[in-house]
């Protein structure tokens, strides 16, 4: 399959800080990938480099097969993807239609070509009827969802998302989710940053987890939670919750979770046989009681260290 | 070429929607030279001429410059540069679009200014002259904004107008406007030909038979500044594109 993405040795010192180091992957043409990693780590550095806005102290960028170091190559790239920069806004002093217009007429397309997809895509994200209002006057879901919008216009085939659903609402984090789903149907790649473990895990065919500027992790997300061991865990709930984890001889670790208790263990068998010994003496009605296996976020926190860089 | 200078004024357009109306500009463009006239007029018993070439050279020279040097750290403040950089343009194209948000200002106040001041004051500028040095006299104010936006890299508008009022009020009072060239001393008129704005005022009254330089010199020295604050401009632009966004 064709490499829609090449990063290769990316290396990038702020003076003498090195921010990302000696970063190599690829991603293929129709995957969605996903990039992790705890805040300063280097992923929108990173992501910087692949888009052209930094140029990396060392190594190589091909996206598309254009050498992102070329300026004249970077704009031929550029066409073909659709960018959603960290944080970016749209412009609130135009209207929803306006900013879509703007990235239309960037994209080089006709107008006709530009009415049409707009109207397109402020259906798909529910902005119609707010078409012809001051972006000043959005939500910040409203305000993502344009975003995302903005850089669809083109109906490119790639898509760099940096945090598209950092600090939304659910209802669009959800219409942002089921978009990118859509996308990937249709034969888009897309590279992704999140914060949100259970979006990577849901989306997101690869991930690269990186840390203090280096790539520590590559794999498919079931793959990664293989690398996790001893992190099987039982959650149970009784009424009235009450829970005394000296009753457990195999627990490795307890946690209190809400009306819950999340027990870390080698043996969930012998777990759940103590805890239902415990529920009759204690005489407890065990509400939920399951075994699970490492979630992602275990991954990243067993990779991470559980700490910012 | 022709591709991305279309998407320049796409550019251009985005910025006169929103940065036109924005206080600073407003302020800066219209209502500072207006202050600055009177304060030219009154109290100083001044021909016609002298007052249409010292009205549309402050006004020409005020609101060509309202617009430009805060387009980009505007941009920063509010989130939105880095969309507009990773779009297919370069960042040549996003600058001559910025150019031109400060070209058709200029020329749209300057000439609605002009042409009421000509009439009311009864004088008639050669047509040909007047209209070519304002052109290109406002071309290169627009292209000298692109040089004041560029430094120092920040996302806040208020340190470059600041940084830009310094300038602009020292290029004001050494080009002219207010002594004319040939009553200057030899060292005055020195200073003054460090100003592009010294050749369009000089242009201005040859378009009424009076000028001191040579039409071809104002007109020459005029091209090379402009060409000489968009090439730098443009570079150092470049060279503090990276800080804008660590």
């Amino acid at each position: 399959m064709e490499k829609a993405i090449e990063a290769v040795n990316l290396t990038k010192y702020y003076d003498s800080f090195l921010a990302v180091d000696g970063v190599s992957f690829e991603v293929k043409t129709g995957e969605v990938f996903g990039f992790l990693g705890p805040n300063g780590a280097g992923k929108t550095t990173t992501i910087r480099m692949l888009t052209g806005i930094l140029k990396p102290t060392k190594g190589e960028v091909r996206i598309l097969g254009y050498n992102m170091l070329s300026e004249r190559e970077k704009i031929k790239a550029r066409e073909r993807m659709g960018i959603v920069p960290e944080m970016a806004n749209p412009y609130v002093d135009l209207t929803a239609m306006q900013n879509l217009r703007l990235m239309g007429e960037l994209y080089g397309m006709s107008k006709a070509e530009i009415e049409k997809r707009s109207i397109e895509l402020l259906r798909t994200f529910d902005l119609y009827k707010k078409r012809d209002v001051k972006v000043r006057g959005f939500s910040k879901g409203m305000r993502q969802r344009l975003i995302i919008a903005m850089a669809m216009i083109a109906d490119p085939e790639l898509y760099f998302l940096d945090e598209p659903t950092s600090g939304l609402d659910v209802i669009s984090a959800r219409l942002i989710k089921d978009v990118i789903r859509e996308e990937k149907k249709a034969g888009k790649t897309i590279f992704m940053t999140t914060h949100n473990m259970a979006d990577a895990n849901e989306l997101c065919e690869r991930i690269g987890i990186i840390r203090r500027g280096k790539l520590i992790a590559i794999d498919t997300p079931e793959k990664l939670k293989g690398l996790v061991k001893g992190r099987v865990s039982v959650e149970v709930s009784f009424e009235p919750m009450k829970f005394d984890s000296s009753i457990l001889s195999s627990a490795l670790k307890v946690e209190t979770m809400g009306d819950k208790v999340k027990i870390y263990t080698n043996d969930p068998d012998a777990t759940v046989k103590e805890l239902v010994r415990y529920a009759e003496r204690e005489n407890l009605r065990i509400v939920s009681l399951r075994t699970l296996s490492p979630s992602l976020e275990d991954v990243f926190m067993e990779l991470v260290g559980g700490k910012n860089d | 070429m022709i591709d991305q200078l279309k998407r320049s004024f796409a550019i251009a357009k985005k910025d006169m929607l929103i940065f036109y109306l924005k206080g600073p500009v407003v302020i800066m463009g219209l209502i500072f030279p207006f202050f600055l006239f009177l304060a030219f007029l009154i109290g100083r018993n001044l021909s016609g001429e002298q007052l249409f070439v010292g009205l549309t050279a402050m006004t020409a020279f005020f609101t060509s410059t309202a617009v430009g040097p805060t387009i980009i750290p505007w941009e920063c403040r509010g989130r939105t540069f880095e969309r507009l950089i990773t779009a297919p343009v370069s960042l040549t194209t996003v600058l001559l679009g910025d150019l031109q948000a400060s070209l058709y200002f200029g020329l749209a106040v300057t000439f609605a200014i002009a042409l009421p001041a000509a009439l009311y004051l009864a004088v008639s500028p050669g047509l040909t002259v007047f209209l070519m040095a304002t052109l290109l006299a406002v071309l290169v104010f627009s292209a000298m904004t692109i040089l004041f936006s560029s430094y120092p890299p920040t996302d806040v508008p208020a340190d470059v107008m600041m940084l830009t009022s310094l300038v602009k009020f020292s290029l004001l009072f050494i080009s002219g406007i207010f002594v004319p060239l040939e009553h200057l001393s030899p060292y005055g008129r020195a200073v003054s030909y460090l100003s592009p704005l010294t050749y369009y005022v000089d242009a201005l009254r040859h378009s009424f038979g009076k000028g001191y330089l040579p039409l071809w010199a104002d007109f020459g020295m005029l091209a090379l500044f402009g060409i000489f604050f968009f090439l730098v401009g443009v570079t150092v632009h470049r060279r503090v594109l990276e800080k804008r966004f660590t």
